[in-house]
């Protein structure tokens, strides 16, 4: 595969994980959006810890999914929390911080 | 001389304060005798230091408690010095002060407040000899302003009374004038000489290390501090408003001690004065002028403390007189008779005031001595002897200083001093005689006072008859000689004592005017020959005046209180509420507009949040690629 395949993939999964994490309402959505964008990075680590033969690329990779995993945890709890007894999942009802 | 001398003489009044404040009010009458016995103690221990040490060479005891500040270079240590010039004062604020408070046991025996009241009594005995035994110029500063403290507390003791608490700030706000003043001589000595031990000072003086500008302006500020502690004018006023305290305390500070330790810083300090040539005469002639000022004011006032307040600031003239002309013996030798009489003339004043219940208008006195007559036997001696009438002590103290004022050369002075020394002769049998003499024009019932009273009475009616031996013209100089050491360790401290000049010119004058005086007061209260109110029709101006006291209260309210109330008000509605409390309002209200506007970037969408981290995220990554 072509290297400059490799990155526009990454890049448009990027893309469309920013998209969805600012366009989706729902926060399980926006999630999942983000999810992408970590892995779309971490496509490029991975391609790249091939191509120079350096295994730190596919290490910093699992150091990624371990922080994500962390971050998922911690903000589905949040969200749980957040919208216990609310009837929908819309983030813009969050709004009580505000200045 | 031991060292546990002047730790004991000190401390004990400080023990008997703390346990008078904070127990004083469960010991109840006791109270007071346990004030009385702490302040009695340190006096036969000040006894004790004398006695030993006047048998040989009167040595000086310096002790050094520790250092107090150490700063850079300056190092002060909190220090006491015991020699004959602070053992004298000692002498006196125990001695005299423990009469006091046996007496204080009896005026103040009904009021709820007595354990409070000895309780400063002994704060201000403390106090009082901190200054006297400092051994540097900044201990005496705390000794200093510890007096005028303790006086503020009991001039205002009765704090119901409004004008009281007015007499009480007036005071301190005048003494707080002389601590500046204080505090300025302290700066001056430590930025040229960076010491401020007495020692230290002197010696630098005595071989010329200072200039003598400085000389003359640490002097001048030194001065400035006595004339507002020793009520010289024109810083005088709070003086005769001070009588609004307790009577005990009139005699205890306001004449025999706190207000002498102007003389006794000026006595102290003798060496800067000495080289201090322009600012001494200054002490002379303000001295001179506030002796014949006060007296005339003495001789219109019906209030029997006020007369004796203003007799105070006019016999304080005269120490400052003899200070002034470099006469240091004199002036602790008059401080010391004056201590004796003027106490005894307040605590006579107080038993009449007790025994008419309250009243202290001579007007409606008269007539006591046959109803008191042991407060009127001794109050006649103090009379006596504040006159100066030989052999009682007040003339040979006012005729020391009076002739060698004659011998040196200050021939005005003199004259002054004589003149009023005629006045204070009449102002005082005036007041005898409006006292004691003629029929009782009040409605109480006098009657004689108790023990308690006339123990103090007599004993210091006693020292007023034979104090006076300590010095005789022509004869011997006991204290010129006890004080010898000190003042002669540099040079100007020591006079030509008594002896040296044996002549009576200068006495025999000042006795006739005293004589004077009592015969125009004799003529003029008790035979009635000549109508007072005759005199007072013959100068009409003068009266007027003089009964108002020459309106130095009424000028330093147009020059100073007013004014400063005018500032005050103009700082406070003018620049305070607008321009300080509108630079605070500009910059709260700038915050909250500020704010405001950057609100709209916290709307509390999280899409929108995403959204500018992203493109700032871009803005980065394009910066960084286009750089």
């Amino acid at each position: 595969m072509p290297e400059i395949a490799v990155i526009v993939l990454s890049a448009l999964l990027f893309a469309l994980g920013g998209y969805g994490a600012m366009a989706r309402k729902n926060p399980l959505q926006m999630f999942m959006a983000i999810e992408m964008m970590w892995n779309a990075v971490n496509l490029v680590f991975i391609y790249f810890a091939h191509r120079f033969g350096d295994v730190g690329g596919q290490i910093f990779v699992f150091v990624v999914i371990t922080v994500a995993a962390a971050e998922v945890a911690i903000g589905l709890g949040t969200v749980v929390l957040a919208f216990r007894g609310r009837e929908h999942l819309d983030l813009d009802e969050l709004d009580s911080l505000k200045g | 001389m031991q060292t546990w001398y002047v730790y004991a003489i000190l401390l004990l009044p400080l023990v008997g304060f703390v346990l008078n404040a904070l127990f004083g009010a469960r010991l109840g009458r006791a109270a007071g005798w346990l004030g009385t016995a702490a302040v009695l103690a340190s006096f036969v221990v000040s006894a004790l230091a004398f006695l030993t040490g006047l048998g040989g060479h009167p040595a000086s005891l310096q002790t050094t408690w520790f250092t107090w500040v150490a700063a850079g270079g300056v190092a002060i240590p909190f220090g006491t010095l015991l020699d004959p010039v602070s053992l004298v004062w000692a002498l006196v604020i125990t001695g005299v002060g423990g009469l006091i408070h046996v007496y204080s046991n009896g005026y103040m025996a009904e009021d709820e407040g007595l354990p409070r009241f000895f309780a400063y009594l002994n704060l201000f005995v403390f106090a009082m000899l901190l200054l006297v035994l400092a051994s540097n110029f900044l201990i005496l500063l705390i000794g200093w302003a510890g007096v005028g403290l303790a006086s503020y507390l009991l001039i205002g003791f009765w704090y119901t009374r409004p004008s009281a608490v007015i007499a009480a700030r007036k005071a301190f706000v005048v003494n707080v004038v002389g601590d500046l003043g204080i505090m300025i001589a302290l700066f001056l000595l430590i930025a040229n000489l960076g010491t401020v031990t007495f020692s230290g000072v002197f010696g630098a003086i005595a071989a010329h290390h200072l200039s003598p500008t400085v000389i003359e302006w640490t002097a001048a500020m030194l001065y400035l501090g006595a004339m507002a502690k020793s009520a010289q004018f024109p810083l005088h006023t709070w003086l005769p408003d001070a009588m609004e305290g307790p009577t005990p305390v009139s005699a205890l500070i306001h004449a025999a001690t706190m207000v002498t330790a102007g003389v006794y810083l000026l006595v102290r300090a003798y060496p800067i004065f000495h080289a201090a040539s322009i600012v001494s005469g200054i002490v002379l002639d303000i001295g001179t002028f506030t002796a014949i000022f006060a007296a005339v004011i003495a001789l219109t006032q019906n209030d029997i403390k006020r007369v004796l307040a203003y007799s105070t600031l006019s016999q304080l003239g005269y120490m400052f007189m003899a200070v002034g002309a470099g006469l240091y013996a004199a002036g602790v030798f008059h401080f010391l008779m004056h201590a004796f009489f003027k106490a005894l003339l307040f605590l006579g004043a107080g038993a009449v005031i007790h025994a008419v219940g309250g009243e202290q208008d001579m007007r409606k006195m008269g007539g006591l001595r046959k109803a008191m007559p042991i407060t009127y036997l001794t109050f006649l001696v103090a009379t006596l002897a504040i006159s100066g009438i030989p052999p009682f002590a007040g003339f040979f103290s006012k005729d020391m200083i009076l002739g060698e004022l004659l011998r040196s050369g200050h021939t005005v002075e003199w004259v002054v001093g004589v003149v009023t020394a005629g006045l204070t002769a009449l102002y005082m049998m005036r007041l005898l005689y409006l006292t004691f003499f003629g029929e009782y024009r009040g409605d109480a019932h006098p009657h004689e006072v108790g023990p308690v009273f006339t123990i103090p009475l007599a004993v210091l009616a006693v020292l007023s008859v034979v104090g006076g031996f300590l010095a005789i013209p022509g004869g011997w100089d006991v204290l010129s000689r006890y004080l010898g050491p000190v003042l002669g360790t540099y040079p100007g401290g020591v006079t030509s004592a008594a002896v040296s000049a044996p002549d009576w010119g200068s006495e025999v004058i000042s006795v006739a005017f005293a004589l004077g005086g009592i015969a125009l007061a004799d003529a003029m209260y008790r035979r009635k020959v000549l109508a007072p109110s005759r005199l007072r029709l013959a100068f009409p101006l003068f009266y007027r005046l003089a009964a108002h006291k020459f309106y130095v209260d009424e000028a330093y309210d147009a020059v100073v209180v007013r004014p400063a109330l005018w500032l005050g008000r103009v700082l406070g509605d003018r620049v305070d509420t607008g321009i300080v409390d509108g630079a605070v309002r500009a910059i709260a209200t700038g915050t909250v507009e500020v704010g405001t506007f950057f609100d709209r970037l916290q709307a509390g969408s999280v899409r929108r949040y995403t959204l500018t981290l992203l493109t700032g995220t871009l803005l980065v990554i394009a910066f960084l690629a286009l750089r």
